[in-house]
């Protein structure tokens, strides 16, 4: 047994996990409060990466990009939460998910169109190269890094929903939308609201990611797949949930893929399928929601 | 003009037609009771009231202006709030939390202390989940939720269903208490002697029509059709 290669593996598991809890997060919060189920999600985090590239090809600066990438996504999710997907609320999940997958074949198309299908690279930021010495083992500095951006914009979403009207708003509509309503809130603002920082979160999960993976037209297809996985593990609607269903799905994708990496994606479902046996409404769920 | 003006309002469940043409109307300080058998429309006529349902025929107006089909959180700001029969209390949610929920659009909201005054049981409970009440406390955080809204009028659906009687006591006390500050209700219950013993005014529902209008003793004295229509022995 190579001890650092199960070290490097253990922390790649975490950062793989930090990426699928930041789009996770959104997929979950949207489908709990919303009740919309968003295939396009994956290429909301795809377009996020684009729109990072685009704005550091003009400015050279990592900030900028990654400002774009979450404002440019901030707006495509507002645009399409008034222009498609609230009509789509009081319609089943089958509509949704046509629906909502159509527009992600769309979006994908429509960059592959611009852009090519080859792949792009966005560099490591300056203040992200190299590796850090943790003693048992090198590990690239900007990994790590994406680890301390995931956790400080874990908190502040934390906050966000705990500590805010709007999250107050929000994590009672994901219970019980109607009584939300007869309490005299309009949930529709909510819904846009809760849309646009959802897909927004996805922008950015994809604009750090982007120097660790390769931007391609599918890069969201695996993520969304993987994202869906996280959420039926930890429990829909749940902030906990994605987060530690994220960095489990991340270690069992990256433990796996020590022995045999095509096995990962088979281990990961099994996972789900066994929480799935165990526990119907995942680990963080709440049984029999509305 | 009544606080409430419900006009022939006809309202479906899919192609099911639960309300034929029910019409009352509510005074401002006045408590209404709503009666009748299972299924005979009294849940169907608050929650079109409220905005939950909307009539496919028919007028409602409240304070004033035209509610019927506006959504329920439009008739909620404007000072109608319902306490469902089903308490819907957010499980996840603390009492606390229930309660500023409520609190976020209402024009003039009490300050939680006085909430908890009424419910000093809500006080104790309040750190705790919605789902780790007793269906007593439950109801009285459902009620609760209403009064902090200072609402112009409440919709009482069931408040009693599945108490102990002990608890029922109490809660027939807050709603007293709070009528006899003027607060509008309307009440609907199986308990039938809870509630006409808080209405000034009542009306009995059969099949989605309006068969009786009245005040309680009037209805108290026809044993007969107390029989028929609420299945009350004399």
């Amino acid at each position: 047994m190579n001890w650092s290669l199960l070290w490097a593996q253990l922390f790649n598991g975490l950062t793989l996990g930090a990426l699928l809890v930041l789009v996770a997060m959104g997929l979950t919060i949207i489908f709990g409060a919303l009740g919309v189920i968003n295939f396009a999600h994956g290429a909301f985090y795809m377009v996020g990466a684009y729109a990072g590239y685009v704005a550091y090809a003009a400015t050279h600066s990592f900030v900028l990009a990654v400002i774009a990438g979450a404002a440019a996504l901030l707006l495509v999710g507002i645009v399409i939460e008034r222009g498609l997907i609230r009509y789509y609320y009081r319609r089943p999940h089958e509509d949704q998910i046509l629906a909502t997958f159509g527009l992600g074949i769309i979006l994908v198309e429509a960059v592959r169109a611009w852009f090519g299908g080859i792949s792009q690279r966005l560099p490591v930021p300056t203040w992200g190269t190299g590796a850090v010495n943790l003693g048992f083992l090198y590990y690239p500095t900007y990994r790590i890094e994406v680890l301390g951006i995931v956790a400080v914009t874990l908190v502040v979403l934390y906050l966000v929903l705990y500590r805010t009207r709007l999250g107050l708003i929000v994590r009672a509509g994901i219970e019980d939308q109607l009584m939300v309503n007869v309490l005299g809130i309009n949930v529709n603002r909510t819904f846009l609201v809760v849309f646009g920082l959802g897909s927004m979160a996805a922008g950015f999960a994809g604009v750090i990611n982007a120097p660790i993976v390769t931007v391609v037209p599918d890069m969201g297809e695996l993520v969304l797949v993987q994202s869906f996985v996280v959420i039926v593990i930890g429990g829909v609607g749940s902030f906990w949930g994605a987060l530690i269903g994220g960095l489990i799905a991340g270690e069992i994708i990256s433990l796996t893929a020590i022995v045999q990496p095509a096995y990962s994606e088979v281990m990961l479902f099994a996972a789900m399928a066994i929480v799935l046996i165990l526990r119907p409404q995942g680990l963080f769920g709440v049984q029999g929601r509305q | 003009m009544s606080l409430l003006e419900v006009d022939k309002i006809n309202t479906y469940y899919g192609e099911a037609h639960a309300l034929f043409d029910v019409s009352l109307h509510v005074e401002q300080h006045e408590v209404v009771a709503l009666l009748g058998r299972n299924g005979a429309g009294k849940s169907t006529t608050l929650n079109t009231v409220m905005g939950v349902l909307a009539p496919k025929s028919g007028a409602i107006r409240f304070a004033g202006a035209a509610v019927a089909s506006l959504p329920p959180y439009e008739i909620a700001q404007r000072g109608l709030q319902l306490v469902p029969e089903e308490r819907r209390i957010i499980g996840g949610l603390t009492v606390e939390e229930n309660i500023v929920l409520a609190t976020l659009t209402a024009e003039k909201p009490w300050p939680l202390e006085r909430a908890y005054e009424m419910f000093p049981r809500l006080a104790e409970r309040k750190r705790n989940r919605g789902r780790e009440l007793s269906g007593g406390e439950q109801q009285m955080l459902a009620i609760a939720r209403a009064l902090v809204r200072e609402p112009k009028m409440i919709l009482l659906d069931e408040p009693f269903e599945g108490l102990a009687p002990i608890i029922v006591q109490d809660l027939i006390g807050v709603c007293r208490k709070t009528a006899e500050a003027g607060q509008t209700i309307v009440i609907v219950e199986q308990n039938v002697e809870a509630a006409l013993g808080l209405a000034h005014r009542c009306y009995v529902l059969n099949n989605g029509h309006v068969v009786f209008e009245g005040r309680p003793d009037a209805l108290r004295k026809d044993t007969d059709f107390m029989h028929r229509h609420l299945g009350v022995e004399a």
